[in-house]
This record gives C-alpha cells, sequence and structure tokens, in this order.
C-alpha cells in the first residue's frame, strides 16, 4: 500500500515537471501566435487580453508592398525540388556504395568526405557558391538555391538511406536477378518498396532543414527569390521593428512544420533517432 | 546482363560460393560495374562541384586580395598575409572565445535537460505521446523564427520575460543589449530550441534498453539511484556520445539566432565564427581574407573531427 502510494506520488511529481518543461516550449510560440492577433498598441500596452484582428496577417499576405507570398512559394519550390532530388541521388548513392562492391577505401573516403561537409559552417561555402553561380550564370536564381540545399542534406540522406539500403536482404536481390531483373528494375520495384519508410524519413527532414535554412539563402537570393526565413529576417532589421507583423509572419511560417507535426510524426522520430540509437 | 540459371533457387544459399565458380557467366549480386558507377556518379558529381571545388576556390581565393574597379575584380597576391592578420583580428579572437563558449554551455544544457525530462517521460504510463508531440515542435521550427520569437520574449518594454520579472518584484532588464546577459541570452534560446532534439534521441535510447538488466538490476535489490548510475548510463553512453557530438557540429555553425537576436553585438559580446565570416566576406566584401578565415575554421572543424574519431577509437579498442 505504502509502495504503490510512493509510485504514485512519484508519477504525479514527473507528470509535474513534464508538464512544466511542456508549457516553457509551447507558451513562448503561442504567444508569439497571438501577437501576430494583435494591434501593435495593443502589444506596446502588454495588456493580457485583447481583441484579436486580423489586420497583419492582411498585410502580411495581401499588401502590395509585401512579397510574403512570392517567398511562400520560392520555399515551398525550392524545399521540395531539394528534397527529391536529394533522394534519388543519395538513395541511389546508397545502394551503390552500400550493396554494390566498391573496393572499402572509396566508400569510406566519400562518406568520411561527407561527414566532414557536414561539420563545415554553410556560410563558409556560400560565398564560394555564390562566385561559382554567378559564373554560370546561375547567380540568384531558385536553382542555385536548390542546388545548394541538395548538397547540404546529401549527407543526413546519405546516412539515413545507408542505414535501411543495408537492411534489405540479400536473398531478395538474389531472387530478383534470378528472374531476371535488371539492376534499375531491381532497384525501382523490390529495393524501394522496402525501404519506403526510410525515404519518408529522409524526405521530411530534407523538406523541413531546407524550408528552414537561412544563412545561405541569404546570400544566395535577391528580393524576388527571397525565401521565407530571409523575409522574416528583413522585419527584425528595418528601423522601426513592426513586431506584430513579423509575428504574424512567424506563425505562417511554422504552418507546413505544423501540418508535419500532426501527419509524418512517425517518420519525424525516426529520421531523428535512427542511427543515434542503432 | 541477365543470366537466370533454373536449378538455383534463393533458398540454397550455402552452396553459394560453389554455383557461382561453377556458373562464370552469371554476375554476382552487387558486382555490376556499369550501375554501380551510373548509381554513384550523381552524388559524386553534385559533392565534386559543390564542395570539393568551392572549397578548393577557398582555398586559393585566402592567398589573395580582391579588390573591385570598373566592375572587375582585381587579384593581388598576398602569399600567406591573410591567414597571418588572423591571430590579431579581435573579432575572429572574439569569435571563437564565444563560440566555444556556445557551444558548452548551450550543448551541456541541452544533454543534461533532455537527459533528465527522457528519464521522467520514459517512467510515465499516460501521455507519453503527447509530450513528445509538444516537446517535437521546437525542432521543426526554423532558426530564424525562433531567434524572431525570442526577440519578441527578451523585449524591453513587452516581453513576456520581463513581464514575469517585474511580476516577481525585479527591474526589467535589457536582456540582448547588455554584455553581460546577451551571450547567456543566447544561449538559453539555443537551449529551448535543441534540447527537445536529445529528449527524442534519449527516450529513443531508452525505450531500446534490454529490460532484462533492469529486472536483474531489482531482484539485486539496487536503489533507483544505483540502477541509474550502473545500468541506465553505461547502456546509454553510445547514445550520449552520438549525441554530444552531432549537437556539438551543430552548435559551432550556429548563425541564424545570432544574425536576428544581436547581430554580434553588443560590442563583440555575441560575436560567433559563423557571424564573423559572413561580416568580414559578405559585409565588408573582404573576399580574400573572408576565404583565409573560412579555410581557419574548416581546419578547426576537421582537427575536431579527428580528434573525436580517435577518441572512439580508444574508447571502443578495449571492447
Amino acid at each position: 500500500m505504502t509502495m504503490l502510494a510512493g509510485l504514485r506520488r512519484r508519477g504525479i511529481a514527473s507528470h509535474a515537471a513534464l508538464t512544466g518543461a511542456a508549457a516553457i516550449v509551447v507558451v513562448p510560440v503561442v504567444w508569439v501566435i497571438a501577437a501576430g492577433f494583435r494591434s501593435q498598441i495593443s502589444l506596446l500596452m502588454g495588456a493580457f487580453w485583447f481583441s484579436p484582428i486580423l489586420a497583419n496577417f492582411d498585410e502580411v499576405l495581401f499588401s502590395a508592398t509585401s512579397d510574403f507570398l512570392v517567398n511562400y512559394r520560392n520555399s515551398l519550390v525550392v524545399g521540395v525540388s531539394s528534397t527529391v532530388l536529394c533522394l534519388v541521388v543519395a538513395t541511389l548513392a546508397a545502394w551503390s556504395l552500400h550493396r554494390m562492391r566498391w573496393p572499402r577505401w572509396v566508400v569510406h573516403v566519400f562518406l568520411g568526405w561527407a561527414l566532414l561537409f557536414q561539420m563545415i559552417p554553410p556560410i563558409a561555402l556560400a560565398g564560394a557558391w555564390f562566385t561559382m553561380a554567378r559564373a554560370v550564370g546561375l547567380d540568384s536564381t531558385l536553382l542555385s538555391l536548390v542546388l545548394a540545399h541538395t548538397v547540404l542534406n546529401l549527407p543526413m540522406a546519405l546516412w539515413l538511406m545507408g542505414i535501411y539500403v543495408r537492411d534489405v536482404p540479400v536473398e531478395l536481390e538474389e531472387a530478383a536477378r534470378l528472374d531476371g531483373a535488371s539492376t534499375p528494375t531491381l532497384l525501382w520495384r523490390i529495393v524501394v518498396p522496402i525501404i519506403a519508410p526510410g525515404l519518408a524519413a529522409a524526405a521530411v527532414l530534407s523538406f523541413v532543414f531546407s524550408w528552414n535554412e537561412f544563412a545561405v539563402a541569404l546570400n544566395l537570393t535577391i528580393k524576388a527569390t527571397a525565401t521565407v526565413p530571409v523575409a522574416i529576417a528583413k522585419f527584425a532589421q528595418d528601423y522601426e521593428i513592426r513586431y506584430t507583423q513579423m509575428a504574424a509572419s512567424a506563425a505562417l511560417s511554422i504552418l507546413p512544420a505544423l501540418v508535419l507535426l500532426l501527419i509524418a510524426q512517425r517518420y519525424i522520430v525516426k529520421g531523428l533517432t535512427q542511427g543515434a540509437v542503432k | 546482363m541477365s543470366a537466370p540459371v533454373a536449378f538455383i533457387t534463393a533458398s540454397d544459399r550455402p552452396a553459394r560460393t560453389a554455383r557461382v565458380a561453377a556458373v562464370p557467366h552469371r554476375p554476382p549480386v552487387g558486382d555490376d560495374r556499369t550501375w554501380r558507377w551510373g548509381f554513384f556518379s550523381p552524388a559524386l558529381l553534385l559533392m565534386l562541384a559543390l564542395s570539393v571545388l568551392p572549397l578548393a576556390n577557398l582555398f586559393y581565393t585566402s592567398f589573395y586580395d580582391v579588390t573591385w574597379a570598373h566592375g572587375l575584380a582585381i587579384w593581388t597576391p598576398l602569399g600567406v598575409a591573410n591567414y597571418a592578420a588572423l591571430p590579431g583580428d579581435a573579432l575572429f579572437r572574439a569569435g571563437l572565445v564565444n563560440t566555444l563558449i556556445f557551444a558548452a554551455g548551450a550543448v551541456g544544457g541541452q544533454l543534461v535537460l533532455g537527459f533528465c525530462l527522457a528519464l521522467l517521460c520514459s517512467r510515465v504510463r499516460r501521455g507519453q505521446a503527447l509530450y513528445r508531440t509538444v516537446f517535437i515542435l521546437p525542432i521543426l521550427i526554423p532558426g530564424i523564427v525562433v531567434g524572431a520569437i525570442w526577440k519578441l520574449m527578451f523585449n524591453y518594454d513587452f516581453g513576456l520575460i520581463n513581464q514575469g520579472v517585474a511580476l516577481l518584484g525585479f527591474a526589467p532588464q535589457d536582456w540582448l543589449g547588455t554584455a553581460q546577459t546577451a551571450l547567456a541570452s543566447i544561449v538559453v534560446v539555443d537551449i529551448w530550441h535543441w534540447t527537445p532534439f536529445c529528449f527524442l534521441l534519449f527516450l529513443a535510447g531508452l525505450e531500446s534498453l534490454p529490460q532484462d538488466v533492469y529486472e536483474a538490476a531489482r531482484i539485486d535489490g539496487a536503489s533507483l539511484w544505483q540502477e541509474l548510475r550502473y545500468v541506465t548510463l553505461p547502456l546509454l553512453l553510445p547514445t550520449i556520445a552520438v549525441t554530444f557530438a552531432f549537437r556539438l557540429m551543430v552548435a559551432f555553425k550556429v548563425f541564424d539566432e545570432v544574425y536576428l537576436l544581436t547581430g554580434g553585438g553588443p560590442g563583440t559580446a555575441t560575436e560567433v565564427l559563423s557571424f564573423t565570416i559572413y561580416q568580414r566576406f559578405f559585409t565588408e566584401n573582404r573576399i580574400g581574407y573572408g576565404a583565409a578565415m573560412s579555410v581557419a575554421v574548416i581546419f578547426l572543424v576537421a582537427l575536431l573531427l579527428a580528434i573525436g574519431m580517435s577518441a572512439r577509437k580508444r574508447v571502443a579498442a578495449p571492447a
């Protein structure tokens, strides 16, 4: 009886601590989203109660001086294209490196380089990327940013797809060969369906990372090709910061994250924890 | 390229070596040279073009001074002068020191808090999924938006932090504008942003631990503390090491939050390496010097990686 009470008390203490931590996570986000629905005066007065208005969202989305919808479209285009490109390249390479007979040093050198590349601050490369893009006439285009994000996410995708590809049973591959499957058929018809959960995990992460990326986007884009993070940073740099509009655009920018959190949480968890636990 | 052989079935694996010898024309699994190169080359080309080439470009540029006149770049060879100037650059030194302080403070805080929360969460019986959903949220928010959120939170006049401070009866603080609190504030923001990531990894690690060890410990009468000290921590060490390495790598690259919250200031209080490179390279347009700084930082990173690798080898060797 006493032991049970002790366990229960410990359970309540755990829940209290976890709920406190959850509140620390949620309160700033909710407070800023709420700020997006306030007038500048109401926010500056610090009043707790306010009557919500849509003026900030209206201003951010539809005013003639705001490019936010263009920024949103740019972010979507870059996120989706770089994700697709990254997955295709990484899956092919992972299959080739892990399941076809390369000398060991080739695999080690390539994956080692990818690891080192992952550690380099992207800002250190942004300058060189900009110079190269200008040399081939791609400067300030979305394509240059798509390529940059693809290569930035490639180490992560190589790593994740490597884990999944190595788990594909050799027997299946042999059976497919005996049935006369060519290598592309084998990969497309047999391997891809098996590693689909890994592809989903890598896709979600790659999209989120591209959507969130700022340092490179800041230096490779101009007004017409700017992505959402670049647009939000602009708010903070204006001489007179429009706080409520900054809050409204921040709220709009985390919409995709919220959607993914609801529909693809399983893959986010899998993608982030895979490898660390294995 | 296909050579189906009727009498071989996929199930007779033990005979595999023998049958490869017996049927010399059948390409063994994975020994397809054309496709091996075909599949590997896109990744190889992408890496060569967008990581090896820019690094070579950076390295080359670092030995020059590049100035602009009438839309044309003028390259003046400088030898190693750009590198020689680095140790005397107050901004670079501040960036290096602050990055180290930031990485140590933020990653340390994240690991400890993340571990405690994961331990608590793994022990509660209800609501685990809900806690996890909530904790994933910050991981998905763009760094620049995290910056925007906390710029509002830390605002002197109406920020929630100063409202809370006033509620407790203290005077409001200019958290980001004061040299003593600016870097600590950014560390707090980073802890808010990335503790959930550590939590997630540790929770997955805890859930994958074998349960029979715990039963054995309980039968031996181990206290909760002993269980944590002698069972959980040693078993979770690989996960902790990977999380630590990963977080350290990302902390070293910190840019977004600093860009939005403080711009490196006040003075050089929050100057971090990525931001110093950005200032020298892009804001001041000193391409050669910025390149030298980038190369130096990359060299430091590679050094860190090498030390980490050899440390791992030394830890793994006795096992």
